[in-house]
């Protein structure tokens, strides 16, 4: 299980990046911060970098509307 | 310019002056122009004004609120439009630089209404010799006010031969009063259109000239029907003329800290904005299929959040509509230019059927509000929409939402075809909606109605048609009497607030929280959504002062912003901001004390709403659709995220309950949860339960003039 924005458990699985975790909330919002357990994950890492069982995971939108 | 203006047209008045040198962002002086008695005076931009108000917005609602009396109403004569740009206006090293403020007494909410607006009119009016433009009086047949900086002259000019719409009326201004080619682009107007005259929620289009395209284009301060206000008072333009437009003619404190603020957001922009936004190729419209992606979208009066043919109006469609390649900014310098035309577009309907025209935009808010919340995705009926309210001046917003409420009222059986004067104004019917929108430029039939905007179509369709007032009070999208703009807000309980808890009424330039508080649940308690509806309608209202676009503040973000501190205040840019106001005005400011000067003007403008009959608690009311799910369609499309909030949340088991007791019960909860939003802002706000500025959140903001201290008063 992992926990999203302090509120949303989702079912961990073996292999899921960032980027497919982005993909399951549908965050396709490009001004986007991800942080797992406190730590920044710089855009070029989502494809890659995988998320442990048990993470704090935090995707902070940044303000958009006109 | 001005001898030929006068060879074709009667003179009313005319003023002469010597304009003055603009010093570190201002000229020291505001233009005062009465179309009752025909008069034109100068007067001086005092200290306080300066210190307090700061500009654009600030000084239109200082000027107002001495211009006005405590009755007067929206088409009185003495109600005034006021334009002002702001000390920063006018710079053309930081993008974003150049837009114009606008403040009246609104005809829909018949309070204190401002709009924002870009295009030129407002810096070359401070270049032409003045801070500030105040209208007053009404003239007797139609004018055209002309401001000649150049030549030093002002004139009230009788205007029978002049267009009234705003496509031809731009030409026709620039095709008039342009003698050499260089004076186009030193000249803007200022116009409405016949559907501002026929409705109640007219918008005023400010010219650019494109020096590309080779025409004027136009942007919109769209919201409350100041364009309405314009038409009113017998103006069939305002016009301006400046000399050329130097890096310098603001005459800074020091450029050299402007241009360096300025070098860095360049090269932002240039090196993110295709990875960010893309701004630059798309505009507002990258919006779409976000909202789309997270529920946000309105789609069928705000009854949902998306839609399947969303695809079919997204960004990728607009981009490949507008003209690619071009320096799309509407002030010189603003590099983010997203001011995108479709261009070659020819009419399919109404009175200028079969011309070729360039459509400014759409933008996000048109694409939402006219498309989506009408059921209408078809990207050429959008266009069509835009160019004819555009022209008409016509708010699209205003006319995409009460066109929503309509819809939903005709497929709700409290309209048919005969009380719609035959218009099947199903979601979905384009045709019918581009006739609805024909007849309020032409104040005739349904569309005289429906021009009158929700809030009167209310209680018209109550006590003509027997409707149920509750069920439209519920569905009818405005408050305060504004429509709503573009968002769904029923689950980010911080933007029904960001809606609601508003001076103007629920437009989304004073806050916009959705992300922050429904997805990345940074908002969690009611001091956090208190704290930032205090943050960020005063930062919002700050651009506002000076003359700047909000845009360049958070559509461009640099790449370490992730690892700052707030990082949804983009504290880079906020020491931009910090950096660009000293640099131009010579004050030293903080970061703190640009908020500071927002929250006087904000409260300020409270007062002003209350001094009008306007301004409590009472008037903080929203709509429940704003809120909750209104209908059972509505609840079910949605259900498992409700029953989840049932269950989890109220501790009730949905299983053994009817839709109608599940939304009664959600309502009761979503309700509550408002009115302690309600507390929790208006303490943070430093008001009283009531709504009301206490007087020492006045002595606080050095606002606690005699005459605002005596308004509160009486509701303390
Ligand atoms: S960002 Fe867009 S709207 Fe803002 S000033 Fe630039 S071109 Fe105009």
């Amino acid at each position: 299980m992992i926990r999203v924005n302090n509120r949303d458990e989702v079912e961990w699985e073996e292999g899921l990046t960032v980027s497919g975790l982005l993909e399951r909330f549908r965050y396709t919002f490009p001004h986007i911060i991800v942080s797992i357990n406190g730590e920044v994950v710089p855009r070029e890492e989502y494809p890659t970098r995988v998320i442990p069982n048990g993470a704090d995971v935090r995707v902070i939108h940044l303000i958009a509307g006109g | 310019m001005s001898e030929k203006t006068q060879t074709t047209r009667r003179v009313l008045a005319e003023y002469t002056y010597e304009p003055p040198p603009v010093e570190r962002g201002y000229t020291g002086r505001t233009l005062y122009v009465n179309l009752s008695n025909n008069t034109i005076a100068a007067k001086p931009v005092t200290d306080v004004m300066k210190e307090k108000f700061i500009g654009g917005r600030g000084f239109g609602l200082w000027l107002l609120w001495h211009g006005v009396k405590d009755d007067t109403q929206w088409n009185d004569p003495e109600n005034e439009i006021v334009i002002s740009s702001g000390p920063i206006g006018g710079v053309t090293q930081y993008p974003g630089s150049g837009k114009s403020l606008v403040v009246a007494i609104s005809p829909t909410t018949h309070s204190v209404m401002d709009s924002n607006v870009g295009g030129h009119f407002g810096p070359l009016l401070k270049f032409a010799g003045w801070d500030a433009i105040e209208i007053q009086g009404k003239a007797e047949e139609d004018v055209i006010v002309v401001i000649d900086g150049p030549g030093g002259r002002i004139t009230i000019e009788e205007a029978p031969d002049v267009p009234v719409d705003t496509h031809l009326v731009g030409h026709w201004l620039i095709e008039q009063l342009a003698e050499k080619e260089e004076d186009r682009y030193f000249i803007s107007s200022v116009s409405a259109g016949t559907g501002a005259e026929n409705t109640l929620i007219g918008c005023l289009n400010f010219s650019f000239y494109d020096r590309r395209r080779k025409a004027p284009r136009f942007k919109q301060a769209g919201r409350g029907g100041i364009g309405t206000v314009f038409r009113d008072k017998h103006i069939k333009a305002l016009v301006v003329r400046s000399g050329p437009v130097r890096g310098d003619s603001n005459h800074p404190a020091d450029l050299q800290r402007i241009a360096r603020v300025g070098a860095k957001l360049h090269k932002e922009i240039h090196d993110y904005d295709d990875e960010q936004n893309r701004m630059r190729k798309r505009g507002t419209p990258y919006l779409v299929q976000i909202m789309n992606d997270y529920d946000l979208l309105p789609v069928h009066n705000f009854k949902y959040g998306s839609h399947p043919d969303a695809v079919k109006i997204n960004g990728d469609v607009w981009e490949a509509r507008f003209t690619q390649g071009l320096p799309d900014g509407c002030w010189y310098g603003c590099t983010l230019s997203c001011s995108h035309a479709v261009d070659g577009y020819t009419v399919r309907t109404g009175p200028y059927k079969g011309q070729t025209v360039i459509v400014d935009g759409p933008e996000y808010e048109t694409i939402a509000g006219c498309g989506a919340n009408c059921g209408i995705f078809d990207p050429d009926a959008i266009l069509e929409i835009n160019f004819y309210c555009d022209t008409y001046g016509i708010d699209t917003i205003s006319f995409g939402t009460l066109t929503a409420f309509v819809m939903e009222c005709y497929e709700a059986g409290i309209l048919d075809k005969e009380k719609t004067g035959g218009l099947e104004l199903h979601f979905g019917n384009a045709e019918a909606a581009i006739e609805l929108l024909h007849q309020m430029a032409r104040g005739e039939g349904f569309g005289k109605i429906a021009g009158q905007g929700i809030r009167r179509m209310k209680q018209i369709f109550a006590e003509r048609f027997g409707a149920d007032p509750a069920f439209l009070q519920d569905i009818g999208m405005e408050a305060k009497g504004l429509e709503y703009s573009e968002y769904v807000t029923k689950e980010s309980l911080a933007q029904q607030g960001g809606y609601g808890l508003t001076n103007k009424g629920p437009q989304h330039d004073e806050a916009w929280l959705i992300f922050m508080d429904m997805v990345s649940n940074l908002l969690p308690t009611f001091e956090d959504k208190a704290e930032a509806l205090h943050y960020f309608p005063m930062w919002r209202t700050w651009f506002g002062l000076c003359g700047l676009c909000k845009l360049p503040w958070n559509d461009i973000v640099p790449p370490d912003n992730a690892y700052t501190d707030e990082p949804a205040k983009i504290p880079d840019h906020v020491q931009n901001y910090v950096e660009l106001f000293s640099g131009v005005t010579g004050r030293k400011v903080t970061a703190d004390d640009l908020i500071t000067m927002s929250e006087a003007v904000y409260n300020f403008q409270r007062v002003f709403n209350l001094r009008l009959g306007f301004g409590r608690r009472e008037h903080d009311a929203v709509p429940y659709r704003s809120v909750g799910p209104v209908t059972v369609e509505e609840y079910e499309s949605r259900a498992e995220r409700y029953d989840k909030q049932l269950q989890e949340t109220l501790g009730l088991d949905p299983e053994k309950m009817t839709t109608e007791e599940k939304i009664a019960a959600l309502r009761q909860y979503r309700e509550e949860q408002y009115q302690k939003l309600i507390d929790a802002v208006y303490k943070r706000r430093g008001w009283t339960s009531d709504g009301v500025p206490k007087v020492e959140t006045l002595k606080r903001l050095g606002i606690d003039f005699p005459e605002v201290v005596a308004v509160v008063k009486k509701y303390l």
